[in-house]
This record gives C-alpha cells, structure tokens and sequence, in this order.
C-alpha cells in the first residue's frame, strides 16, 4: 500500500469504524462467554451422569474397587503427582491424567470426592442395579439395594426390592409433606400467638396495667393454644413414627452395608438404568428443586429459593423506598430550589455520593439505621420484646433502606435530567390556565418525566441488586429458611433477615465446608442472579417503554 | 381550496363593514395600562408604555423583533413572573384592578385572561382532558358538566367536527393547525374574558393559518382578544385596533385602517412599507 493511499483510508474514518467495531465485538463476546461459561458450569451439575465402578490400583498396595461419577479431568506433569505423595513409578510417562470422582458415602469414607490417577484405573463398567441416594444428611450415597424392611422385618429382596422401594418413597414423601404443613403452618401459628401473648403480657407488665382479669384473660388463651398443640403433637407424633416406620439396607462398593430409613432420602434413582428421556426428565424436576427448594447440608444440597425470595424482595422494597425519595428531591432541586452556588454544591455532593464504596453504606447502615434507627424504634414500640432486639437488628428493612440510600443518588440525577428536557411551552400552557406551580408539576411535569424516573429506576435497580458487600452488615445471612412474607400477623416481617443470591455465592463458594460440592452450585448461582436482576430490569425497561410511547410525540 | 378562499373573502368583506367607523374614544376598556415599565435585570425591556385595551374587539401588537410586544402581552396573564429577574414597574387594571396589586390571585388572573402561544403546546393526554384540564384544575369533576364544556368548547374553536369520533385519542396525533385550535378550545373552556395570542399562526400552514383567523373573528364576539403578530396582513386582516412598538415603546395605538391606510408617526409609516424590521 503506497504512502498516499495510507494516508486516504486514515482520512477516511475507516480505522476508527474497525476499532470501534472491534470494541462491540469484544464487549459482545465478553458477555456471551461468561454467561456461557456460567451456564454450562452451573446447569451441567444437575444432570445424572452415569455411575462407574471400576478398578483402581496403586502400585504396591492392593487393588480396590471405585464407584462414583466423573467429576473432572485433567493433565499433571509426573513430578506433581509424585510430589503429593504418590508411589509413581520412574518409567512413568511424562504427563499423567488425574480424575476427580464423586463417590459420595460421606458417613463411610470421611469426604464425597477424592483424586485419582486416571492411568490407574480400568475395567470401567456401568453397572445397571448401582443406586444413587441423595439423603437429607452426608450427602450422596452410591452402591445397591439388598433390601427393604418394614418395622425391621424384611419385605422385599433381590429385584423386587427396588419397586418396593420406589412405593415407599413415594409415601414418605407424602408422609414429609403433611409433616412440613404441621410444623411451618399449624405449629408455626400457635408459637407465634404463644409469643403474641407473651408480648403482650409483658406491655401490660411495663405499663402497669397487668391486672387480675388481664392475668386471666391471657392464661386462658395461652391454655388454649397449649391444648391445640397438645392435639397436634399426637397428630405429630403419630406422623413421625410412621416416617421411619420403613427403612432399606444397601451396600457400598467396599462391602459395608448400611440401613437407612426412608426419611432420610430425598431421592433414589439408578442413574446407568435410565434413558436419556429419563434423564431429561430427572433433570429438570433438580433444577426445579434448586429453584423453590430450600438448602440443605451448609448450603451445599438442595435449593436456594429463600435466596431467590430476598433478593427480589429486598429489591422491590428498596424500588419503592429510592422511588419517591428521589424523585422528591430532583423536583426540589430542579423546579424549586433556586439555581446558584448552593444547588450546584448539593448536585456535586449527589454525584459524588453515587461514587462511594458500597462497604461504606454498609457500615453507615448499620451504625445509623439499625443500631440508631432500629434501636430508638426497639425502645419507643418494642419495650416488651427487651432485651431482645425487633428493628435493632439486622434485617430486611434495614438491608432494603441501606441499598435505597446507595441508590439514591442515581434516581434523582435522571430524574433531574428528565425533568429538564420537558419543554417550557408545556408548563407555561398548563400556567396560562389557571393551574398553580404545584399543580402543573403534578397534572403534566411529573408524567411527562415518568420514563426519565423509570430510567433512574432501571439503574438504581441494576446498582442495588446486585450488591453484596453493605448486605453483610445490615440483614443478609448465611441461612434463613422462613421467608419474611407468610400467613402470620403482620404478613410482611420486615425485621427478619433474608437471605440473598450475591452472598449465597459468595458463602457456598468461600465459606462451604465442602469445597467440591459446592463449586457447581456457585456457577448456577451466579446464572440466577444474572437472570433475576436481568428479568427485573427488563420488566423496568418495558414499562418505560411503554410511558415514553405515550410521551414521544412532544420529545422533539 | 376553493370554498375557504371563498369563504375568507367574505369574512374579510364582513370585517371591512365592521370597522367602518371605530374610534377608541368611543370604546369601553377592558385593560388599562396606564403606564408600565420592565425590567430584564438592569436591562429595560418597556419604555413607560401606557394603552388602553378595548373590550369585546381584537388589538394587534405589530413591531420588529425584540420591540417588546410579546413582553407587553405577557404582562397581562403576569406569565413574566416566571423569568428569573423580570421587574415591572407600574400597573395595568384589569376591569379597574391592579393585577400586580399584592395579594393578587396569580392563577385566577390567568383563568380571566387566557393565552395560546406560538407553538402549539397540547398535553400529552387525550382530546378530551386537554380541554377538562382547566376545569377540573378547578375542581370541577362531574362528568356531565365536563361532557358540555368540552363539546362546547371545540365548537367554539371550530374542532367539533374534525374530532368528535375521536375524543379519547391523544392531542399529540393531531395536525399542528388542530393542536393549535384545541389549545385555544382548551383555553375557552375555562371561560375567561380576554384572550392573548401571541403569534398563534407563526408555525402553521397557510390553510391552517386562515382557520385560526376565521376563529378570531368568530370568538370577538365573546371575548377581548389582544393579538401578536409578525405578520402585517395578518394584523389588517384581523384586527380591529392596532399597536405599533419599536424598541420597547408604544409608537403608535389606533384603529387598524388608519393605522394601516394614514400612520400618523414617520416609524410606523417606515416599519409598514417594509423598510426595516
């Protein structure tokens, strides 16, 4: 390419469209690739993949049995491996491939995964009568059915157990359902009125007004509230016994048989036997299960929807809490205040407020909303519940009113900015009939900038979901099963704590006890946190969409 | 085409007997600016301007650009209110009331006086609550009370017609000719007493420009229409009374076809032949 014909195509803005270009493409595929890599980690680890049983032997140690499933594989050089202890021989190939396997039966080996080398292993087989167990405690379990027993007698042996088993499962299901609606509905409710009126006996008590026929009046109902429980406990007890009325023996892969009862299980299924639209099948009720299931075992089995829940609830209380907060103090700082030296400090000190660290919010929530805040509302309302805390702890109130104020500031710069782009014949139109300032701001001002707080909204929402870090101090925790919305007075808990997606990744993947296990749960996690705070804006973009339908025309 | 030409000349026709023998002396006076002056900061933007404002006939402001005449119109609804360091100095009676006394109901005021600006300015709401607006600023909720105002209200501004069938669409579909006559339905509906137009057809169609001005014809009967305008024909067309300003001053007040035909200060001679502004 000659010299002048260099100097034409730099002229001619080519450059700058493949560098920009070039940037999209990045940008896209930076996001496509991490969702990617996001998806197929975290969805893969629902799928049942089959079970191998095969030979394992070290070099001068006797030869041992393996079963499990195929985790992970990779290539080592031969002098890491021998440096982590193993017996390599010096003939050794150079590289040598190294599995990691799940092999579950926690309670007999002492951990569900374990390091091979891969060049030890043969006879790889799938056997068909291998029998998964995913059990409410020690994680899963691998090896085969011997037999069912009812009441400790044996039922069923051999190839009819495995149907036997089935039926039975399939009524202790039943049997934990109705266990569950006992004890989270019916025994839930007469321990929240037995603390009613435990409250309530202590403001009379506080008050001084606990008198005789108070006394009387309190201690008949707790009686009967007592008696309904008594009732219930039958009910429970009768119910219990019946769940470990049945149990099962299997046996490990090592010889060791083991007797479970039925109640222990969450599933059973035989992974080699099934076909791949079983398969389908058994995924999608697991990844079903994740999404409205509660955690088990630190976090590391089961569901995550309580995190599910705070999070979106967390999220839409801080929407409405930023919402009128913000767009207040735009139309302050906009239609009233007057313009000079002060606003302009007030709109710098906003600007630079959407700039601080989110741990500093946390750390202000928690000093000011939930030890001042909280604790004045504990002294003034709550002086029955002493010494325990109702708002003076962290909570989903204080979690939703902290991220509101991180967000803030986001929500009044476009509503200030949207505010300013209606057009001043509008105003003075609405001025010219007789309408007050106030009036015009509220009939015509205020929709006609609704997509502009809309915006502001999509963005705070965008900001706030996906914080972690100021959550930790003022309401998020590790594990809280009860969601804070259920059929008790008053509905909404807003004092109880919340759990939610970005700390839940943050605690399986750091915090877990079973490194392991817990890796595919941190990716499927991550995708639903992504899917969560994106399905929340996009519902905030199409109401936006539609408000700035209605208002295009005047735009321009 | 053909029939609003037609229809135009006649107006015009009919116009021309009207104003066959106006004099101001003989008027009786709606507004009264018995002197006024204002102030854009330091800078003055009226020179001590004193007029008074016929009722029940149309009076144009004509002048060159930045003159002051839609400063001047402005004063009457106290819409300068609104500018960051307007100061007016002086008075102007509205039926013998001062509206810069203190005390004075702004909002009322501009419900007497109403005003259609330069560029059609409907809300983004349908037809129909454009013109309710002012009415149910005023509290006024019922709807059958709304129902006649509105319907009354457009047959006044001549829209009836054009968009009965569609009363719940939005304003902001209409042609600019329309926007501009709903905006002058949605000032009627509140019934005031004078209505300022300043410059009402500066951005619209020839077509929609002579129905705005067979409007004002029509809606003199009823209400006192002060008028600025650019345009000279447009003034002669229209007006029945016509003020001349230059740089911030009343040149010259009188009826239309003097004004127009026999000027009696040298400016206005100047300004109407076209040899400046």
């Amino acid at each position: 390419m000659s010299k002048q014909s260099f100097k034409s195509w730099y002229k001619s803005g080519e450059p700058g469209i493949w560098m920009s270009g070039g940037a999209v493409a990045i940008a896209v595929i930076m996001t496509i690739g991490l969702m990617a890599v996001i998806a197929v980690r975290g969805l893969g680890h629902f799928w049942p993949s089959d079970v191998i049983e095969a030979r394992y032997s070290v070099p001068g140690q006797p030869v041992q049995m393996l079963l499990g499933e195929l985790v992970q594989e990779e290539e080592v050089t031969r002098e890491r491996l021998a440096g982590a202890g193993l017996p390599i021989p010096a003939d050794a190939p150079e590289f040598m491939r190294r599995d990691l396997f799940k092999v579950g039966n926690r309670d007999l080996t002492g951990a569900d995964f374990t390091w091979l080398v891969g060049d030890w292993l043969s006879e790889h087989k799938t056997p068909e009568d291998i029998v998964v167990l995913e059990r409410r405690e020690w994680g899963n379990f691998y090896g085969r059915l011997v037999n069912v027993q009812e009441a400790g007698k044996v039922v069923a042996e051999g190839d009819a157990a495995w149907a036997e088993l089935q039926k039975r499962i399939e009524r202790v299901d039943g049997l934990q359902a109705k266990l569950n609606k006992l004890h989270k509905g019916d025994i839930g409710a007469i321990n929240h009125g037995l603390e009613r009126l435990r409250l309530q006996e202590r403001k009379l008590e506080l008050n001084g007004q606990l008198s005789d026929q108070a006394k009387a009046d309190l201690a008949a109902e707790r009686a009967e509230l007592n008696a309904r429980y008594q009732g219930l406990e039958a009910e429970l007890m009768a119910l219990n016994a019946e769940f470990d009325r049945d149990s099962a023996t299997f046996k490990a892969i090592d010889g060791r048989e083991v007797n479970l009862t039925l109640g222990k299980l969450v599933h059973a299924y035989k992974p080699n036997a099934m076909g791949p639209l079983d398969k389908i099948g058994f995924y999608f009720a697991k990844l079903w299960e994740f999404l409205s299931d509660e955690p088990r075992e630190a976090n590391t089995e089961g569901g995550i929807f309580p995190a599910i829940f705070g999070t979106v609830m967390m999220t839409l209380i801080m929407a409405i809490l930023v919402t009128p907060f913000g767009v207040l103090a735009a139309v302050y700082l906009r239609e009233y205040a007057k313009q000079g030296t002060m606003t302009r400090i007030i709109r710098i000190a906003v600007n630079n407020l959407a700039g601080v660290p989110a741990i500093v919010y946390g750390v202000f929530g928690l000093g000011f909303f939930v030890y001042m805040v909280g604790g004045s509302i504990d002294r003034l309302f709550f002086p029955e519940a002493a010494p325990a805390p109702t708002f003076g702890t962290p909570g989903l109130l204080w979690a939703s009113v902290t991220l509101a104020i991180l967000a803030v500031p986001v929500v009044i710069v476009a509503t200030e900015e949207g505010l300013a782009r209606i057009p001043r014949a509008v105003r003075e139109g609405s001025l010219a009939l007789g309408a007050t300032k106030a009036e015009t701001l509220w009939k015509v001002v205020l929709p006609m900038a609704s997509p502009a707080m809309m915006t502001g909204l999509i963005l705070a929402v965008a900001r706030a979901a996906g914080e972690v870090a100021p959550l930790m101090l003022v309401g998020v925790v590790k594990l809280a099963p009860t969601l804070p919305v259920d059929g008790n007075y008053p509905f909404v808990h807003l004092d109880q704590k919340i759990m939610h997606l970005g700390f839940h990744i943050y605690d399986v993947g750091f915090q877990s006890p079973n490194v392991e296990a817990a890796r595919p749960l941190v990716f499927a996690t991550a995708l639903l946190l992504v899917l969560v705070i994106a399905l929340l804006n996009f519902a905030a973009v199409a109401i936006r969409n539609r408000l700035r339908e209605k208002y295009k025309a005047l735009e321009n | 085409m053909q029939h609003e030409t037609h229809s135009h000349g006649m107006n015009m026709a009919a116009l021309g007997r009207d104003k066959q023998d106006l004099n101001l002396a003989n008027e009786s006076t709606c507004l009264d600016v018995p002197g006024l002056s204002l102030f854009y900061g330091d800078k003055q933007a009226l020179y001590d301007v004193r007029m008074s404002i016929p009722r029940q006939r149309v009076t144009a402001f004509i002048g060159p650009s930045g003159c002051g005449k839609s400063t001047l119109l402005r004063c009457f609804n106290r819409m300068n209110d609104l500018v960051d360091g307007c100061r007016v100095e002086g008075e102007i009676l509205l039926d013998g009331q001062n509206i810069y006394r203190k005390g004075e109901d702004v909002a009322e005021l501009r419900r007497r006086v109403g005003m259609v600006f330069q560029k059609p300015n409907p809300f983004p709401k349908s037809i129909y609550e454009n013109v309710a607006y002012g009415l149910r600023i005023q509290g006024i909720n019922q709807k059958r009370v709304l129902d006649e105002a509105v319907e009354q209200s457009l047959r006044g501004a001549a829209l009836w017609d054009e968009v009965k069938d569609r009363l719940d669409e939005s304003a902001l579909g209409m042609s600019g000719g329309q926007q501009q006559r709903l905006v002058i339905a949605r000032t009627i509906a509140v019934q005031p007493e004078v209505l300022l137009l300043d410059e009402p057809c500066s951005a619209l169609d020839p077509i929609s420009t002579l129905k705005v001005e067979e409007l004002i014809y029509e809606l003199k009967s009823k209400f006192t229409i002060v008028i600025v305008t650019h345009n000279m024909q447009q003034a002669a067309r229209v007006s029945d009374y016509t003020a001349f300003m230059y740089m911030g001053k009343l040149i010259e007040f009188g009826d239309t076809d003097t004004l127009f035909t026999n000027p009696a200060k040298k400016q206005t001679e100047d300004y109407i032949t076209g040899r400046y502004g």
